[in-house]
C-alpha cells in the first residue's frame, strides 16, 4: 500500500494530430497527501497534457500510450466512466486557467456554487446555498451575500477566480490540480490568490498539482517541483533543493534566463543552445 | 531645442464618446494629464497593471489614438494635431513592435512583402533587390535564416514571429521605438533571447526606445529609466536603479513585494505590503 | 551572442500555388460542391450539344410521358415528357442555363457593389458609415420576396429584371458582413502596423484589410448564387421571370404543380435539380471559407 496520494508511473502519450510526435515520455510523479507539488515547464513541455491526462480531460487528439496514473492506488486510466465520474469534482477538483470562461455567464454565482455541492454531496437546495455562503466567506470575499446574487461578469478577474478556488475546495477534495491560475491576473492579485490556494490547501489538507510556467511562482508556493521539457522529466526534488543546487543544466540557464527585479542585468542570458543540444540528446529527439 | 527626443506633456484620452440625441454616450477618461520624456538613445519603461492606461499611453505618443488634452513633441515638433498626412513622413522614424507578433503580421503576406514593403514605401531602399539586401542583412542581425523570408506568418514560431516584428522596426532606421508588452506571451528562454536581442540593437542603433510592460522585471532587465503607471496616472518615475531599489511610491512598493522571485523564500507568501 | 539555432519548420509545400489547390481539394465539401457546378456549368454551356431533344419541340401525341424506368415509356425520353409532350431532361438542361446565367450574375454584381460600401463604411467610419449603413437598415427592413416580385413587375420580365432585382436587394447582405469583417479586421495590429509604418490609407484598405475578407467574401457569394438560383426559380413560378417559352427550373415547377396527380415527374424532376445545385453552392461555400482560411487551416 502506498502513503501517496497520486503516482503517476511511465506515462507515456503521442499526439495524433502532429503524426505521432510524443508529447509524454515516461513521466513519473508523486504527490503526497497535502503536499503541493509545482509542475513546471515551457510551453509543449506537457505540464498541461499531464494535467488533462489526472482530470481524464484530454483532447482526442493527445493518445495515451502507456503507463497509470493511480490516486489513492486505483489506476485512473481504467477506471469504469461512472466511477471516473464520481471521483471527479468529488475528490478530485480543478482550479482553471481563465477564470472569465470557466464560469457559467447566465448563472448567478450561487446557484452556480451550490449546484455542484447538490449534485455531488446530495444536499438540500438550503443545506447547499448556505454552504456556499460560507465557502465565499472562507475564500476571503467580503460581502458574499452580494457576491452569491452576482453574475461572473460583474466580478474582477480576481474576484472570479476566488469564487473559482472556493468550488474547487467546496467539495472537500483530496487532490486539486490548478491549471496556471493566475496567469490571467495582475500580479498585485496573482500574490492573494496564491496566498488563498495556500491557506485552503492547508487548510483542507489537500494535495496540489500546481502547473506554471513560473519558476518564481513555484519557488513561493510548493514543496516540491518536478521540471519537463518537451514531455520528460528533466528535474525533480523539493523546491529548495532544485532551486538552490540544481542538477541539471537545463534547470540552471532556466534560472539563469529569468529577468529579476532586484538584478539589473538578469534574464538577458537566453538558455545556450548546448543545452538544447544536450536536452535534446538526453532524451533521443533527432 | 529640446534635448529630449519625445515629449509628452499632459496627456489625456478619453475613450468612447459618442454624439447623440440625448447628450450621447459619456466619454471614459483612460489618462489623466501624463508626462513622459524620452532621451534620444535612451531605453524607457512604462510599468502599470491592467487598466493603468499603459497602452493607451503608447499608442497616444504615436498619435494612433488621439488625445483629448497635453501635447506631443517629436524632435522639437508638435505633433499633437497635425493631420494624418504630415505625420505619414515622420512614421519612419518612430516604429513599433507589438504584443501580439502574430496579429501584427499581416496573415495573408510573405514576410519577404511584409519587411520589404515599408522599405520601398519610404524609399530607403531603389528598388526591390536592394530593399532585399537590406532585408536579409537585418534578418541575419536578428538570428532569423533568408528562408523564411518565402514563408507565411502562421509557418513561424511565435519566438521567430516576435524577431520579424523586430526587424520590421528596425529596417525603417528609426530614431524611436514603442515596445508595448513584446514578451509577455514569450516563455522564459526565447524572452531571454528577444530581450538581450533588442538590448543590442537600441545600443547599436542610437534608438530611443519606449518600453510597455506589466512586468517590472522585464523593465530592470532593459530600461534605463521607469515610469510606473496607475489609473491613469504616473506615480512614480526615476532611474531605474533609484526606483527599483528605493521605491518611493507605497504601490511600487506593492507591486515590487508582489513578484515572486525563483528562491527559497518562506516567509514571502504571508509577507503583506502596506499599499 | 550565442547563436540560437534556427528551426524554421521545414517547407513542406514549397510551390505555393499547388499548396492552396490542393488545400481546396482537400476539403471535401469544396471537393463535392465545387464538382457539382463545374459539371453544371459544363452542361449549360454544352447544352444544344448535349441535350437529346428540342426543349421547345412540342408532340402532342407523346404529351406526359413517364420517365425510362416506368412502365409506358418511350425510348429516347429519359425522365419523360411534360403535357405538350416537351422532353423533360432537355429542358432541365436547358434550364440550367438560366439558372447558372442568374446565380453569377446577380451575385457578383451584388457582391461587387455590397463589398465596396461594406469597405468604405468599415474602413473610414464616422460619416461614411453612418449614411450607408442607415440606407442598409432601411433597405433590410422591406421583405425581400414582395420587393422582387414588385421589381421584376415594375422593371418588365426578363433575365435582366431578374438578375437586378436579386442585386438591388441583396447587395446589403455583402455590405452587412463585409462592413463587420472590416471593423473587426480593422482591430488587429496589423493595421497599426500599416500605419505606423505610414501606408496610407487608402492603400491599407485595399492591401491590407481587403485580402483578409476575401474568403469570407468567396463563401458569401457562394451561398448568394444558392439563393439567387432559389429566388429565380421563385420569380419564374409565379411568372414573373424570362418568357414561358424559354424553359426555367421555376417555370417547370409550375407547370408540374398543376399536374402533381396525373405526372408527379413533372414537378419532382426540377425540383431535384433546384435541390442539388443550392445545395452544391452552400456546400462550395462553407468548404471555401475553411480551405482559404490558412489560421483556421491549422
Amino acid at each position: 500500500m502506498t502513503e501517496n496520494l497520486l503516482t503517476v508511473a511511465n506515462l507515456s502519450a503521442v499526439s495524433d494530430r502532429e503524426d505521432g510526435v510524443p508529447v509524454l515520455r515516461d513521466v513519473d510523479l508523486t504527490l503526497r497527501p497535502g503536499e503541493v507539488r509545482g509542475l513546471v515547464g515551457e510551453s509543449g513541455a506537457g505540464k498541461s497534457t499531464i494535467a488533462k491526462a489526472i482530470l481524464g480531460i484530454l483532447p482526442r487528439t493527445v493518445r495515451i500510450t502507456g503507463g497509470r496514473i493511480d490516486f489513492k492506488g486505483r489506476d485512473l486510466l481504467v477506471m469504469k466512466p461512472r466511477d471516473l465520474r464520481n471521483i471527479m469534482g468529488s475528490e478530485i477538483a480543478l482550479i482553471p486557467q481563465d477564470p472569465q470562461t470557466a464560469l457559467n455567464p447566465a448563472r448567478r454565482i450561487g446557484f452556480q456554487l451550490a449546484d455542484g455541492l447538490r449534485l455531488k454531496r446530495g444536499m438540500s437546495a438550503k443545506i447547499a446555498e448556505a454552504r456556499a455562503l460560507q465557502l465565499l466567506a472562507d475564500v476571503q470575499i467580503r460581502d458574499p451575500d452580494r457576491i452569491m446574487k452576482s453574475y461572473p461578469h460583474q466580478l474582477s478577474g480576481g474576484m472570479r477566480q476566488r469564487v473559482l478556488i472556493a468550488a474547487a475546495f467546496a467539495v472537500d477534495p483530496q487532490l486539486v490540480v490548478a491549471d496556471e491560475p493566475t496567469t490571467a491576473l495582475d500580479v498585485t492579485v496573482q500574490k492573494e490568490i496564491l496566498r488563498l490556494i495556500r491557506r485552503m490547501q492547508e487548510a483542507h489538507g489537500t494535495g496540489v498539482l500546481f502547473v506554471t510556467h513560473d519558476l518564481g511562482i513555484v519557488a513561493q508556493i510548493c514543496d516540491s517541483v518536478t521540471l519537463l521539457y518537451a514531455g520528460k522529466v528533466i528535474e525533480e526534488g523539493p523546491v529548495r533543493d532544485v532551486l538552490e543546487t540544481p542538477q541539471h543544466n537545463y534547470t540552471k540557464a532556466l534560472i539563469a534566463a529569468g529577468p529579476r527585479y532586484d538584478r539589473p542585468d538578469a534574464g538577458l542570458e537566453p538558455v545556450p543552445e548546448a543545452v538544447f543540444r544536450e536536452l535534446r540528446q538526453e532524451i533521443g529527439i533527432d | 531645442m529640446d534635448e529630449h527626443l519625445l515629449t509628452a506633456t499632459g496627456i489625456e484620452v478619453t475613450y468612447g464618446k459618442r454624439p447623440g440625441l440625448f447628450g450621447g454616450k459619456p466619454a471614459t477618461p483612460v489618462l489623466h494629464g501624463v508626462d513622459i520624456r524620452i532621451g534620444r538613445g535612451q531605453t524607457v519603461g512604462i510599468v502599470g497593471e491592467s487598466g493603468s492606461g499603459k497602452t493607451t499611453l503608447g499608442r497616444a505618443l504615436l498619435r494612433l489614438v488621439d488625445v483629448s488634452a497635453g501635447s506631443i513633441a517629436f524632435d522639437g515638433k508638435n505633433i499633437t494635431h497635425i493631420p494624418e498626412a504630415e505625420i505619414r513622413p515622420l512614421r519612419r522614424r518612430m516604429q513599433m513592435i507589438f504584443q501580439d507578433p502574430m496579429a501584427s503580421l499581416n496573415p495573408r503576406h510573405t514576410i519577404r512583402r511584409i519587411l520589404t514593403g515599408p522599405l520601398l514605401l519610404h524609399e530607403l531602399a531603389s528598388d526591390t533587390a536592394s530593399a532585399l539586401e537590406r532585408v536579409k542583412t537585418v534578418l541575419d542581425r536578428v538570428s532569423l535564416p533568408a528562408a523564411c523570408l518565402d514563408r507565411y506568418p502562421h509557418e513561424l514560431s511565435g519566438g521567430q514571429r516576435q524577431r520579424i516584428g523586430i526587424a520590421r522596426a528596425v529596417l525603417m532606421q528609426p530614431d524611436f521605438v514603442l515596445a508595448d508588452e513584446i514578451v509577455s506571451g514569450l516563455d522564459v528562454s526565447t524572452q531571454a533571447q528577444a530581450l538581450k536581442l533588442l538590448k543590442g540593437l537600441s545600443r547599436e542603433l542610437g534608438l530611443a526606445m519606449a518600453f510597455i510592460s506589466h512586468d517590472l522585471s522585464v523593465i530592470r532587465a532593459i530600461c534605463d529609466y521607469v515610469y510606473v503607471l496607475r489609473l491613469g496616472r504616473i506615480v512614480e518615475e526615476g532611474p531605474c536603479e533609484q526606483v527599483f531599489g528605493n521605491p518611493a511610491a507605497a504601490y511600487t512598493r506593492a507591486l515590487l513585494d508582489a513578484i515572486p522571485l525563483p528562491e527559497y523564500d518562506p516567509g514571502w507568501l504571508e509577507r503583506k505590503s502596506e499599499a | 551572442m550565442a547563436e540560437p539555432v534556427i528551426v524554421i519548420a521545414p517547407a513542406t509545400k514549397p510551390p505555393r500555388v499547388p499548396s492552396q489547390l490542393r488545400g481546396l481539394l482537400a476539403e471535401q465539401k469544396v471537393l463535392f460542391g465545387g464538382g457539382f457546378i463545374l459539371l453544371l456549368v459544363v452542361i449549360a454551356t454544352l447544352a444544344p450539344l448535349i441535350a437529346p431533344k428540342d426543349p421547345l419541340e412540342q408532340d402532342l401525341m407523346l404529351g406526359s410521358l413517364p420517365p425510362a424506368w416506368l412502365d409506358g415509356a418511350e425510348p429516347g425520353y429519359y425522365l419523360g415528357t411534360d403535357d405538350l409532350g416537351r422532353d423533360i431532361l432537355s429542358r432541365l438542361i436547358y434550364g440550367s442555363r438560366i439558372a447558372l446565367l442568374v446565380a453569377f450574375a446577380s451575385a457578383s454584381l451584388a457582391a461587387l457593389i455590397g463589398t465596396v460600401l461594406g469597405l468604405l463604411a468599415g474602413w473610414y467610419g464616422g460619416w461614411t458609415d453612418r449614411i450607408i449603413s442607415r440606407i442598409v437598415d432601411i433597405w433590410m427592413a422591406f421583405p425581400p420576396v414582395l420587393l422582387s416580385i414588385l421589381l421584376v413587375a415594375v422593371f418588365g420580365s426578363g433575365v435582366h429584371s431578374v438578375i437586378a432585382a436579386i442585386v438591388i436587394i441583396d447587395w446589403t447582405r455583402f455590405c452587412r458582413v463585409v462592413r463587420a469583417e472590416t471593423l473587426a479586421q480593422a482591430q488587429l495590429d496589423y493595421i497599426t502596423a500599416a500605419r505606423t509604418v505610414g501606408f496610407p490609407r487608402f492603400r491599407i484598405l485595399t492591401r491590407e484589410i481587403f485580402p483578409n475578407i476575401v474568403p469570407v467574401l468567396i463563401a458569401l457569394v457562394s451561398l448568394e448564387m444558392g439563393i439567387a438560383v432559389v429566388v429565380e426559380a421563385i420569380l419564374s413560378f409565379v411568372g414573373l421571370s424570362v418568357s414561358s417559352d424559354t424553359p426555367t427550373w421555376g417555370g417547370m415547377i409550375a407547370q408540374g404543380r398543376q399536374l402533381i396527380h396525373h405526372a408527379w415527374w413533372l414537378l419532382v424532376a426540377p425540383l431535384i435539380a433546384l435541390f442539388a445545385t443550392v445545395l452544391a453552392f452552400n456546400q462550395l461555400g462553407g468548404g471555401l471559407r475553411r480551405a482559404l482560411d490558412p489560421v483556421l487551416k491549422r
